[in-house]
């Protein structure tokens, strides 16, 4: 699922309970990653629950390559979304991302409560903390 | 039944709207509302009273002095002990934090401090620090599948390990239960260690009389009683609480000064150096006043009835799994769907207006022990209504259809 179509998707829901409905299922479409992917070294800190970040640049395409999971429907669904956002863009296009700005305009962060907005904050800051590196 | 029902409205905060739904606040546990007459108490102090205490001749200052005084005097009565006992501190965190660096000194590595499985991260980690300072031993009274204390077992330790501390929470803060304390204050008392019990979630609901109990110290918070944050007690034998070491100096404390050393008060003033937090002790004195003129069996029978309401239509639904002891509880719950993630569900009961709380509730060694990651938790308290458990199960329903669909 792109961002495109998630943003549609969710401009479509008439209440909380839709929504979370939504941000699930797009979490349920992420693929699945194999255990060791869930590993230690990959789980964010300053999340509720557990989120494993992997992250890579195809050099032959310079494309960026994001995957991971939660132990959490809800911020799986989230990071479903923050992956469409990132997937298959250009190093310089995704480092112009401004991730939290977007959440905002999808209306999400309003409901997040500052710890769970965190959680949020907490995914893209890896993200962008890596995408520095290259 | 109908005068308790009307308690509520003494709520301010209770009668809000969170997504355009009516607030179901199930979360005492974590702080309890406060009653009008508690807001008034603060306003009032700061609008016409606000001056320090202990410090001047005016009037003004009198005045709040008199005030601050009497609602130490009120809380001792609560407790029936002697308002010399009773210090004001931050919450009962400072004052177990009190307790263990005021009794380090006394400790050694053939000494043993004794805590149960059940306690909150503030009266685990003030002991890990007293035991590696001093070299005492840690030992854990243990609990059994369902969470429960195993109060035999506990027994057989304080009579074998003979600890020089034996520090348990009076109710579970993750799990309600509240444990047979007064069994082993008898054990600990027979091998002489000091008794220290964490009152903190157990104030409102039990009222403790503590010359009955007859424990060396009891903690407790003024915010899950009712009254403001940034208050608590610690109550100590008065001979116990004198002889431990100063936890924080200051002004206010100290007896003689010169620049080369000082000499300190008898408690409590003691351990109250600096400014105390006035506003916050005369708010708590106006939540023990409305506390006293309500019947204690009264109010607990009807916490209790809330209690088994809720835990009946819990227990009704297919794929819930309770926690802690349902015998003998202050009014919480704590439980989890299937193997779903708590923080979905509450998320998902927050979309409904349902304030209560997930996690690992400052318990980890407890959780981890339970096996589970975390729980949910419903924490009721006396100004919550059959209304606020109908809408909680009805939205619990709609939270697991939302998932399993």
């Amino acid at each position: 699922m792109n961002y495109q179509e998630i943003q549609n998707q969710l401009k479509k829901t008439q209440s909380w309970q839709q929504c979370y409905r939504e941000i699930m299922l797009f979490g349920k479409q992420l693929p699945v990653i194999p255990d060791c992917l869930k590993s230690d070294d990959a789980l964010i800190q300053g999340c509720e629950s557990k989120v494993w970040l992997h992250i890579d640049l195809d050099e032959s395409r310079g494309t960026i390559l994001l995957i991971g999971d939660s132990d959490t429907r809800i911020v799986k669904g989230l990071f479903a979304i923050i992956s469409s956002m990132y997937n298959d863009i250009t190093l310089t296009e995704a480092k112009n991302i401004d991730a939290y700005a977007e959440f905002e305009s999808l209306g999400l962060i309003k409901h997040l409560s500052p710890s769970r907005g965190n959680g949020i904050q907490a995914i893209i800051k890896a993200i962008q903390e890596k995408l520095s590196q290259w | 039944m109908n005068i308790i029902a009307e308690l509520r409205h003494d709520f301010p905060v209770l009668s809000q709207s969170i997504e355009g739904q009516p607030l179901i606040y199930l979360d005492s546990g974590a702080t309890s509302q406060k009653p009008q007459c508690v807001i008034d108490e603060i306003n009032d102090f700061y609008s016409k009273n606000n001056s320090n205490v202990h410090r001047g001749l005016h009037s003004l200052s009198e005045n709040a002095t008199s005030k601050y005084e009497y609602v130490r005097t009120q809380l001792a009565k609560f407790l029936s002990v002697n308002s010399k006992e009773v210090v004001w501190t931050s919450g009962a965190t400072e004052s177990l934090n009190i307790i263990a660096s005021g009794v380090t000194c006394d400790l050694n590595s053939q000494d043993i401090i004794l805590i149960s499985a059940l306690e909150h991260h503030a009266n685990i980690v003030p002991w890990q620090q007293a035991a590696q300072e001093s070299g005492a031993k840690i030992a854990i009274m243990p609990i059994n599948k369902q969470g429960i204390l195993d109060i035999p077992a506990a027994i057989a330790m304080i009579e074998d390990l003979k600890p020089k501390v034996m520090a348990c929470t009076h109710a579970s803060n993750t799990l309600g239960n509240i444990n047979p304390i007064a069994k082993l204050i008898d054990a600990a008392k027979k091998v002489n260690a000091i008794t220290v019990i964490d009152g903190a979630q157990a104030f409102l609901h039990l009222r403790p009389n503590l010359s009955q109990l007859d424990c060396d110290f009891y903690v407790g918070s003024a915010h899950k009683a009712l009254g403001p944050t940034g208050l608590g007690f610690l109550y100590g034998k008065f001979d116990k609480l004198n002889a431990l070491s100063v936890f924080k100096t200051g002004g206010e404390m100290i007896d003689k000064v010169t620049y080369e050393s000082s000499s300190y008060r008898e408690a409590p003033a003691k351990f109250e150096p600096g400014t105390p937090n006035i506003s916050g002790v005369l708010g708590f004195g106006a939540a023990i006043n409305y506390l006293n003129k309500l019947d204690p069996i009264v109010l607990h029978q009807y916490e209790q009835t809330l209690y088994s309401y809720c835990l009946n239509q819990l227990q009704a639904i297919d794929g819930i799994i309770i926690y802690g002891d349902t015998q003998n509880n202050i009014g919480t719950i704590s439980f989890n769907y299937r193997d779903e993630h708590h923080y979905d569900i509450a998320m998902l009961l927050n979309s409904y207006g349902i304030a209560l709380r997930s996690g690992h509730h400052c318990t980890q060694p407890l959780i981890a022990e339970l096996g589970i990651q975390g729980t949910l938790r419903v924490s009721l308290a006396f100004y919550n209504s059959h209304n606020d458990i109908d809408t909680f199960i009805t939205a619990l329903k709609s939270s697991i259809k939302l998932i399993a669909g």
